[in-house]
């Protein structure tokens, strides 16, 4: 195990530093009509723009107002030695240059299912130094709770996704921030924590309080450290997994109540703002006015996150910066509610328009995925607008139109932004995405079981590898020596396997792998496993509901779709296209799949006094009989003798007489 | 206890149960017999209510509007399954697919260990289409089952009933829980391949493609079988492969609803009857619990949802009858109680187990629970242990009485010596019988190409005609088992051998009404008076004459019979012979398709001791 773990660790560690990548690997900007921004931009762009060019040469005036704002604004989605440089320009003047900066974003990506997927992210950044000691006490856009939560656990990074419902990768393609249905957490703890499962446990508990949810079920029993699947996502020099853990809660049920304590962590998201000029009712501003909980929770998928990092400020990396990056992705269904119409707006997405720009914002925009439509023929965005945006998402190049909220122009006449997408034509195939998992429990009875996981590699002619981690809970006890891993109906031996056994009532299962998936194939891994009978206090309330497991993760390096294309010579000139690596040749993603719920015997638990008494006297009485009838000597009684009698043969003994 | 301990008053009791022992067998028997027609008696059931809190006190309301619709669907579908010649699998992706769900196929083939002539089928291949209805912000952790058997000439409404729901369900926010419409081809073959490939399992050794989607643990199924556009009654089918029944809440919900509609139900075909007072009304309750009781000791699944019952997934068939009756039932109607049913059903928190997974239905209205039925049993079976007793003590007196005044040691050691010549007696017959059983199981299957080359039968006539030739084969065993003894049968070895016999008979019967009632007690009724009477010492002929009577072919026999009667559809003997050729045929389909336990059962073991009871008979 020793020599797989040190021949195997280079690949380990290129996958684990690419992760810092989560969700994109870079964006470019271009203009439509600014031929100096597309100039240093890949050739495909410059055609790109030229035919846009062509195509909206009347409103170039405005768009050259336009880029200047979008060259200025620091953009969030692209990597993070990017961000920091970026001036504060919409900061009014009269203010001192503030060490902490807010941005905000609303990405709507139209599915081919006719379903709508709209992701929220704000990124506070701040300049301070929670660690060595110095206390901070003045906040301002940081909320409060969470800069001392990092302060007094010495947190590292800290990760916590509560979701309700699982993203159906097949079906929307892969999400821009994953996360697995129910609540996940996990933290690295700075290399000073002496105690860190001590810190853990109190770190849970608070966080327990501020989210309002039920963290504090986490415990030894579901927490585990993996050695691989989870690395620094910022600035880090610490990769030893003692300070790293992860836990789920697959059965954590999210709701409003966890939604209010997340938006107040916005710095526009509540009433507590400090604004006083603004009047009562706007209080709320910016993208935070979408955020009405009756909406958000009448959807198919709804996922809130919170992410802390520490960041590079400027490209040399000389000092570093806290991100607290806040996201909310929910996926609104066609079906219950679309009455039928293939549309969608702003208004019926949110029951609310846009009106402004969140004010403390330095930037504020609303971007929509196009890349399926480019000519328009799929569906029509109402009202246009010129501002066009390149980004490389998930190894894919897409486009976007950028509705930029801090420009009154956008909100236009009415002084409201009410984005409307009208479906034209039902047709349109999404691309398989490359990588998705799938999970089970196989077989009958309450004995014994089999849990099959299920990894796709959906890439014509590459192969690539996946990092699995599966935590079990202990009343599953995995036979490990089960374990097989068959891809195209052949052994695929895992080039890395990290195994910790679970103890009863103190640790979980862990297993990581790192499998090579064949091109084009469905890799199967398989561990049978053996029902615990528990003890009766320790079953839940309802034991009959069954027990979750929660999800497998798979982390991946997956090829990139833009590499993908086989017949890449259209479009480029062909200097740029003899070598298909590109610099965006694969990409991180990952991707969790399904939780399980696993029936354990249970007793039934109104019957257990009366079988027991009615097994004992039935046990006593039928059995005792038989056994005694069975068992018992017979001897003959012998007829009692009178007085006279016994002193005669006492006598008669002295003599030495047989007795009468 | 004290009257066990004192010798004298010990005496007195063994001496009374010895003396009195026939008649209170008589007695026994009569009582069991008794108890279990009183159990239909209305004043002596219980009714049935609802235990799950889950589905009683939430109110749900049925809207479904689109019947008519669902009926044009049915119509659509039945001219595309005529157009191909089968299940129409593209029609039906396409559609489900248009009403939002995630459609995946399943392919499956299996090869009938002998042509099934009753649904004329040998090499089956067929494909399964089902859509799930993904549940929004549920995990994938738990489903619901709502199925439809594809069949040639019928079932359309219910797949276009289906279909609606589907697409009405599709549109509601409330579910939490994901729903699987799965449209089987070839019945029960199919779902079998189905469940199969969803627990990737094999437990039949069928062909079958791996399933593509799935909703996580099942919690609940329905299969549904309309034939008609309007309905007079809806029945509802509970008996599941070995007997197995789904939880009684499964079938309170069906009442409830149905009582809530105001659609007529019935169970086993039959109405429920208010004058229980009147003989009339009692043998009306007898007759539904007797067909309940026969359809459950057959121990095979008498719907589609009989193979959910495995896999721990509560399911029952709701099956629409179209009779003369005056009262129709639209589609419309049918459609909302099911969506009522599936919506108590999405609100269930657990799965259900509150309520009784052992009864006897008399009606849908009231129940049996197994407290009150297993006396009957055991009324039954203490006749056994009577006749154990019986012989055991009167062994046991007349050896105490020759070796009274020793030690207990000396008494065992004295019986073993008395009894050694009866060990071989015993085991060889015991050997040899289940041997005759193995045969019985093994035998029709390996030797029906034989069969069929050299005489003019058809494979499955082959099979049945070998059973039952094995099967009178068996009746010569006591000569045969003779030869391999050294002597004549002592008096001993035939007392020891029953001895044996019924001992194994009350373990068998016992662990066989624990899990099949119904089995154990037609088991019960008919071998409980062989091994209470039969020696060697009564007179042969009749008492051979009744032993075959009371034979498990026999009680088959009979059982058929009386079925029919029970469904008002008496048949002639002709008829009835014919018929009890394909039970038997089906009964053995039914072990090597699904994995039904009850041909087994009685090859391997109470064939075997029938002829042990044979053997004493001809001890002589």
């Amino acid at each position: 195990m020793a020599a797989y773990r040190y021949g195997y660790s280079a690949v380990l560690f290129i996958l684990c530093g690419l992760s810092v990548f989560l969700v994109t690997n870079g964006q470019e900007t271009i203009l439509t009509g600014d031929d100096g921004a597309a100039a240093v931009d890949s050739p495909q762009t410059v055609t790109e723009t030229a035919e846009q060019t062509a195509e909206q040469p009347a409103v170039e005036e405005r768009q050259w107002e336009v880029t200047e704002v979008e060259e200025a604004s620091p953009d969030e989605a692209a990597a993070d030695k990017q961000d920091a440089s970026a001036p504060e320009t919409l900061v009014p003047p009269s203010v001192p240059r503030p060490k902490d900066d807010f941005q905000e974003e609303l990405v709507i990506r139209p599915l081919h299912s006719g379903d709508i997927y709209a992701s929220f992210q704000f990124r506070t950044l701040w300049e301070t130094d929670f660690m060595r000691g110095n206390k901070v006490s003045h906040y301002r856009l940081f909320p409060k709770s969470l800069g001392q939560v990092i302060s007094k656990f010495s947190v590292r990074e800290l990760h916590i996704s509560f979701t309700q419902g699982y993203w159906r990768t097949m079906q929307w393609g892969q999400p821009f921030l994953p996360a697995p249905p129910g609540a996940e957490l996990w933290v690295w703890f700075q290399d000073s924590v002496t105690d860190v499962d001590g810190t853990w446990k109190e770190l849970t508990n608070v966080l327990s309080g501020i989210f309002c949810a039920s963290l504090n079920f986490i415990d030894s029993t579901n927490t585990v450290q993996p050695s691989a699947s989870f690395k620094p996502l910022g600035i880090s020099n610490v990769t030893d997994h003692r300070f790293l853990r992860y836990a789920t809660l697959p059965r954590e049920i999210v709701c409003t109540e966890n939604l209010t304590p997340w938006k107040k962590l916005l710095p526009c998201g509540t009433k507590s703002l400090q604004l006083t000029e603004l009047p009562l009712f706007s209080l709320q501003a910016g993208l935070a006015v979408l955020l009405k909980s009756e909406k958000l929770f009448h959807s198919s998928f709804h996922s809130q996150a919170v992410h802390i990092r520490p960041v590079c400020e400027d490209w040399q990396c000389k000092t570093t910066s806290w991100e607290l990056r806040q996201t909310l992705s929910v996926v609104f269904d066609l079906h219950t509610s679309g009455q039928g119409k293939r549309e969608w707006s702003l208004f019926k997405m949110f029951s609310r328009t846009l009106t402004d720009a969140c004010p403390l914002a330095s930037s504020s925009k609303v971007y929509i995925d196009i890349t399926d439509n480019p000519e328009g023929e799929q569906f029509e965005l109402i009202p246009a607008t010129p501002l066009l945006s390149q980004a490389v998402v998930l190894g894919d190049r897409r486009t976007f139109s950028v509705y930029d909220l801090t420009q009154q122009i956008t909100f236009g006449a009415v002084r409201s932004l009410n984005l409307l997408i009208r479906w034209k034509s039902t047709e349109g195939d999404m691309l398989r995405p490359l990588l998705h998992g799938e999970r089970y429990v196989a077989g009958y009875g309450l004995q014994t079981g089999e849990i099959h996981t299920l990894m796709y590699n959906n890439h014509p002619y590459r192969s690539f590898p996946v990092l699995l981690l599966d935590s079990v809970p202990w009343y599953l006890r995995l036979y490990i020596h089960t374990l097989t891993v068959t891809s195209k109906a052949k052994d695929n031996k895992p080039s890395y396997i990290h195994y910790q056994p679970s103890k009863d009532r103190v640790r979980p299962h862990l297993l990581e792998m790192l499998v090579q998936l064949p091109p084009n194939s469905v890799t199967e891994v398989t561990v049978q496993f053996e029902r615990a009978l528990l003890k009766w206090t320790e079953y839940t309330p309802d034991p009959n509901h069954g027990f979750y497991v929660g999800s497998s993760v798979l982390s991946s390096l997956v090829p990139s779709i833009v590499a993908m294309d086989t017949n890449s010579t259209q479009e480029r000139p062909l200097f740029s296209s003899f070598f298909p690596c590109k610099e965006e040749s694969s990409y991180f993603v990952r991707v969790y799949t399904e939780p399980l719920l696993v029936n354990l015997p249970t007793p039934d638990f109104s019957m257990p006094y009366n079988v027991i008494c009615l097994t004992c006297t039935v046990v006593a009485v039928g059995y005792g009989s038989l056994y005694n009838l069975l068992t018992r000597s017979f001897q003959i009684e012998e007829p009692s003798l009178g007085l006279a009698k016994r002193i005669a043969n006492i006598i008669r003994k002295m003599r030495g007489v047989p007795p009468l | 206890m004290g009257l066990l301990s004192d010798p004298n008053r010990r005496r007195a009791l063994i001496s009374l149960l010895t003396r009195l022992n026939t008649p209170i067998c008589l007695v026994c028997y009569m009582a069991g017999v008794a108890w279990f027609m009183g159990l239909a008696f209305e004043p002596f059931t219980l009714r049935t209510y609802m235990s799950e809190n889950a589905m009683g006190s939430t109110m749900v309301e049925e809207r479904f509007p689109a019947g008519e619709r669902a009926l044009a669907t049915g119509r659509e579908f039945a001219a595309h399954k005529k157009k191909v010649g089968g299940m129409p699998v593209d029609w039906l992706v396409k559609t489900m697919q248009a009403r939002g769900l995630e459609v995946f196929t399943q392919s499956f083939s299996r090869t009938l260990p002998f042509p099934d002539e009753n649904k004329e089928r040998y090499m089956v291949k067929g494909t399964n289409v089902y859509g799930i209805l993904r549940a929004p912000r549920a995990p994938r952790t738990e489903a619901l089952v709502l199925s439809a058997p594809c069949s040639p000439g019928d079932n359309n409404q219910a797949v276009g009933l289906l279909l609606g729901l589907a697409q009405y369900f599709r549109n509601q926010i409330y579910w939490a829980k994901d729903i699987i419409f799965l449209v089987n081809e070839h019945d029960l073959i199919g779902m079998q391949a189905w469940l199969e490939g969803y627990h990737h399992t094999n437990t039949t050794g069928m062909d079958w493609s791996p399933l593509q989607g799935r909703g996580g643990s099942i919690q609940a199924a329905l299969s549904l079988e309309l034939s008609s556009d309007v309905i007079t009654s809806l029945d509802l089918v509970l008996e599941g492969l070995n007997g197995q029944l789904p939880n009684l809440d499964l079938a309170n919900l069906f009442y409830a609803f149905c009582q809530k509609i105001g659609v007529l139900c019935t169970i086993q075909g039959k109405l429920q009857r208010n004058d229980w007072d009147s003989v009339s009304g009692y043998s009306h309750a007898v007759q539904t619990m007797m067909l309940m009781v026969m359809k459950q000791a057959s121990g095979r699944p008498w719907g589609d949802h009989g193979l959910f019952l495995r896999y721990h997934i509560e399911a029952a068939t709701i099956k629409g009858i179209n009779s003369f009756r005056q009262y129709k039932t639209d589609a419309t109607t049918i459609g909302r109680l099911l969506e009522g049913m599936y919506r108590k059903l999405n609100n269930l928190l657990e799965r259900l187990h509150q309520s009784y997974f052992f009864y006897l239905m008399p009606s849908l209205s009231h129940f049996v629970s197994i407290g009150y039925y297993m006396p009957a049993f055991g009324l039954l079976t203490v006749i056994l242990l009577l006749r154990e007793t019986h012989i055991f003590t009167g062994r046991y007196l007349s050896i105490y009485s020759a070796c009274i005044g020793n030690s207990p040691l000396l008494i065992k050691y004295v019986s073993s010596q008395q009894s050694s010549p009866g060990v071989l007696s015993v085991l060889t017959p015991l050997v040899i019988s289940h041997l005759t059983g193995v045969a019985l199981y093994t035998l029709p299957i390996r030797f029906q190409e034989m069969a069929v080359e050299h005489f003019p039968v058809s494979e499955t006539e082959a099979v049945v005609l070998t059973a039952i030739a094995v099967y009178t084969a068996g009746l010569a065993l006591p000569h045969n088992t003779h030869r391999f003894l050294s002597g004549e049968g002592t008096e001993q070895g035939w007392r020891v051998l029953k001895l044996v016999a019924v001992l194994y008979l009350a373990v068998l019967l016992g662990c066989t009404a624990l899990i099949n009632f119904s089995l154990g007690f037609i088991l019960a009724l008919t071998l409980v008076p062989v091994a209470a009477f039969v020696t060697p010492h009564i007179p042969k002929v009749l008492s051979a004459f009744i032993l075959v009577i009371l034979s498990p072919a026999c009680t088959l026999l009979f059982s058929v019979f009386f079925f029919q009667e029970l469904q008002e559809m008496p048949v002639s003997f002709q008829d009835g012979w014919l018929l009890y050729l394909s039970v038997i045929s089906q009964g053995i389909l039914d072990h090597f398709l699904y994995g039904s336990l009850v041909y087994p059962l009685i090859a391997l073991l109470v064939y075997p001791c029938w002829l042990l009871f044979w053997n004493i008979l001809f001890w002589k």
